[in-house]
């Protein structure tokens, strides 16, 4: 999966930073404590810009590549934010084999998103998840964490336009 | 206490709780309001039943009245008729049941009469969020009794006599590891235990935590005596976040009730533990690179020797084991070593959860005497292959294993029957597909997953599935040669022998095992650039049969490329050159006049 440096810029608030900075401090010391803060981190931004790993590296005195590497190297860290319409087609095995790849391929084709990443005005984002452990309803897709299974394809366009004008 | 004389049980395991049971929980207690019956029905909260393909699932007792695809608008019905009136819904009533007329309990079902719980015993019965339902079945028993009756090295004969052995694919002897771990001295040793389910389409894991957490709590500790260990940790994938939950709500009420902490049970031993959630590596399953990402640091496997037993976690003596291996542990202490025995095979004991998925009609958990049979599995258990279609092949043990084709639907699932045709136990995925399922989209469809999880500490790995995954794109592109095969399984090879852990070394798994029983469709996509079950784009077409097509126009409206021209009531045709084989056409298509070829 890509995990590129994002494009769009940061903006963080002061409230953010100081949420992060109380995750640092209760974390500080705690032996293996780099994972811990960085899932409050992306708990608390959304995602781990390089402007976030700065300030977990400093925080915990622990290298910049050590905090990049980890953040790469795990599929749960994301460099980039997600859309105001998040959405994930599992393609675990059991939903691969209903057909989760024709699902994932509308919602391409109806978001103009590709799998990993975010539409250029920030409304759209698409990943394709590993299995998230729902196989007895597969195919699966997620929008902004209402899960949707059994569907077919044709299911697509009317399930995304549910979230589009605020309307979820 | 209230006297209650109905319990219902919703299913809160993560298929039904995505299908609304919470909001069929809430219903049910506003309508035993509106009925007034809130003192006389309880709603309890528990893990999965098993059987998700029926979910929502709805259990009433006493009578063991089983309602399935429950939806919140369906709860008045059940309240109003079967909890005030005592007339059972029929037409929320499991489809077998539906055909008869009669309702029969849970047990009595095709999906149930056949299994044997042991690791699942607790979950769609009790309300994980509550201990107190947990030790109302015998729980924290074993733990009292190992403390109090037991030495270190009875519990471990006792565990290795059950013939227990690890359940998280390898299936390494427990009784043995335990042992080992025991036989390493130091001032701190860990216990931990892996909850990192990587493999797709299998969950067994998953419904454990969320359905019975305290039967991994209670053997975590039960080991941790046996080896000496004050300190467990839990390390669990953030994906599930019911199940953390769950072990977390778990872990709080086992403190506050003693049974972690100092002194427990008043005989002075003593253990705690912590949860550490995983963030989406498959290769943190393999047990070093496990601990590694404990350590926070990146998940990627060390060499052994030295095993964890001597050198693991923060470099201490570490004893790791599987959330399916633990959760039998406390019924082997309670029940002995002998009960679990008597069931499985002489050398696979006891029993294994499956997870039943694709293209099967009962979808969900099953728990199995080991050697059972996969036709009884598959046709008894799992109620056959949907829609009319042909059993093809079911792929067990997901990126690590192999398939198990038709011709030998007989083998018995237990260790060495699968391991002898080239397939594994594995974690428990066992994934059903028909006639439909391409075998080299299938592998492909694997390689692309341990190429992306390869964690790239070592050549033959890193590189190896990639150049594998380029070779199988090459063949369901419509590019592949013969050789291309030759080298697929000499690549194979040498990235089994040269991998440093089991993620490496079990990859080719899926191309071997699909080249052994398949190979005639490989040899399709190669030299008739052909793709018998309909699969690969690149070599399928679309066309129009002209006797057949009426010209309703409505192919024409669908296709999202615009490839398909006609005028209305005249024959329409597909131009190759427009279109995306994207198959919309056919579905859309009312007289069968568009044939795929």
């Amino acid at each position: 999966m890509p995990n590129r440096k994002t494009l769009v810029p940061f903006r963080g608030t002061r409230e953010q930073e100081e949420r992060l900075r109380a995750a640092i401090e209760r974390h500080r010391g705690e032996p293996g404590a780099t994972m811990p803060v960085m899932q409050e981190a992306q708990e608390i931004y959304g995602y781990l810009p390089e402007e976030v790993q700065i300030m977990i590296a400093e925080g915990l005195g622990v290298p910049l590549t050590e905090v990049y590497g980890v953040s790469s190297f795990y599929a749960q860290f994301t460099h980039n934010p997600k859309g105001e319409v998040q959405i994930s087609v599992c393609l675990g095995t059991a939903c691969y084999v209903k057909g989760s790849g024709a699902i994932l391929e509308r919602v391409c084709r109806k978001t103009g998103c590709k799998a990993g990443e975010i539409t250029p005005d920030g409304k759209f984002s698409v990943d394709a998840t590993r299995c998230v452990g729902a196989c007895g309803l597969a195919p699966v897709m997620i929008v902004n964490g209402d899960v949707y299974g059994r569907i077919v394809p044709d299911n697509v366009d009317a399930i995304i336009d549910g979230y589009l004008d605020g309307k979820k | 206490m209230n006297f209650v004389r109905t319990n219902i049980l919703v299913c809160g395991g993560t298929g039904c709780t995505s299908s609304k049971s919470p909001e069929i929980m809430e219903e049910f207690g506003r309508q035993l309001k509106a009925f007034g019956l809130e003192k006389e029905a309880r709603v309890v909260q528990t893990g999965c039943f098993g059987l998700c393909a029926a979910g929502p699932i709805v259990v009433v007792y006493p009578e063991g009245t089983y309602y399935c695809h429950v939806r919140p608008e369906d709860v008045k019905d059940i309240v109003s008729e079967h909890i005030l009136k005592g007339r059972i819904v029929r037409r929320l009533l499991y489809s077998e049941d539906k055909a008869s007329g009669t309702a029969r309990s849970l047990e009595e079902t095709d999906f149930y009469k056949k299994q044997k719980r042991i690791v699942l015993r607790n979950c769609g019965v009790i309300n994980p969020e509550d201990i107190t339902e947990y030790i109302a079945f015998d729980g924290y028993m074993a733990l009292a009794k190992v403390l109090t009756e037991m030495t270190p090295q009875q519990v471990i004969d006792e565990v290795k006599a059950s013939g227990l052995r690890g359940r998280g694919g390898a299936g390494f002897p427990t009784g043995q590891k335990w042992q080992y771990a025991a036989g390493y001295e130091g001032p701190v040793k860990y216990v931990c235990c892996n909850a990192d389910e990587g493999d797709p389409g299998a969950f067994m894991d998953r419904s454990v935590l969320e359905g019975d957490p305290h039967s991994v709590i209670e053997a975590m500790a039960i080991a941790a005596y046996a080896i000496g260990s004050k300190q467990g940790y839990v390390y669990v994938r953030a994906e599930y976040p019911i199940a953390v939950k769950r072990l977390k709500i778990a872990i709080s009420q086992a403190r506050e009730y003693g049974f972690l902490g100092k002194d427990i049970f008043g005989t002075g031993f003593e253990f705690d533990m912590d949860v550490r959630l995983g963030a989406g590596a498959f290769v943190c399953g393999e047990e070093t690179a496990l601990m590694t990402s404990i350590e926070g640091n990146r998940g990627e496997p060390r060499p052994r020797p030295p095993f964890p037993a001597e050198k693991g976690l923060f470099g201490r003596p570490t004893l790791l084991n599987n959330v399916e291996t633990y959760a039998n542990i406390p019924w082997i202490i309670n029940n002995g070593a002998a009960a679990y025995a008597a069931y499985g095979t002489e050398k696979s004991r006891g029993t294994k959860v499956f997870a039943l998925g694709g293209k099967i009609t009962n979808t969900g958990l099953v728990e199995i005497p080991m050697g059972t049979p996969l036709r009884e599995v598959i046709e008894d258990i799992g109620g056959g292959v949907p829609n009319g279609k042909k059993f093809k092949a079911a792929q067990t043990g997901g990126p690590s294993g192999g398939c198990i084709p038709a011709s030998l639907i007989d083998t018995p699932l237990d260790y060495e029957n699968m391991a002898a045709i080239g397939s594994i136990v594995g974690s428990g995925g066992l994934i059903v597909m028909d006639e439909d399922n391409c075998m080299v989209d299938i592998a492909k469809f694997f390689l692309e997953f341990t190429r992306d999880e390869s964690c790239g500490k070592c050549s033959p790995c890193r590189i190896g599935t990639t150049r594998m995954y380029e070779i199988l794109e090459k063949i369901t592109s419509g590019n592949g040669t013969l050789e291309d095969i030759d080298t697929l399984e000499e690549l194979a090879r040498h990235i089994n022998e040269n991998s440093l852990c089991g993620l490496g070394q079990t990859a080719p798994k899926p191309i071997i095992s699909t080249l052994t029983y398949f190979r005639d469709e490989y040899v399709a996509h190669v030299v008739d650039k052909r793709c018998p079950a309909g699969v690969c784009k690149a070599l399928l077409s679309y066309r129009i049969l002209a006797d057949k097509c009426r010209g309703c126009t409505v192919c024409a409206r669908n296709c999202p490329a615009g490839a398909i021209s006609g005028t209305v009531k005249q024959a329409h045709s597909i131009d190759p050159a427009k279109c995306v084989k994207c198959g919309v056409c056919l579905e859309k298509c009312k007289f069968g006049a568009v044939v795929r070829e």
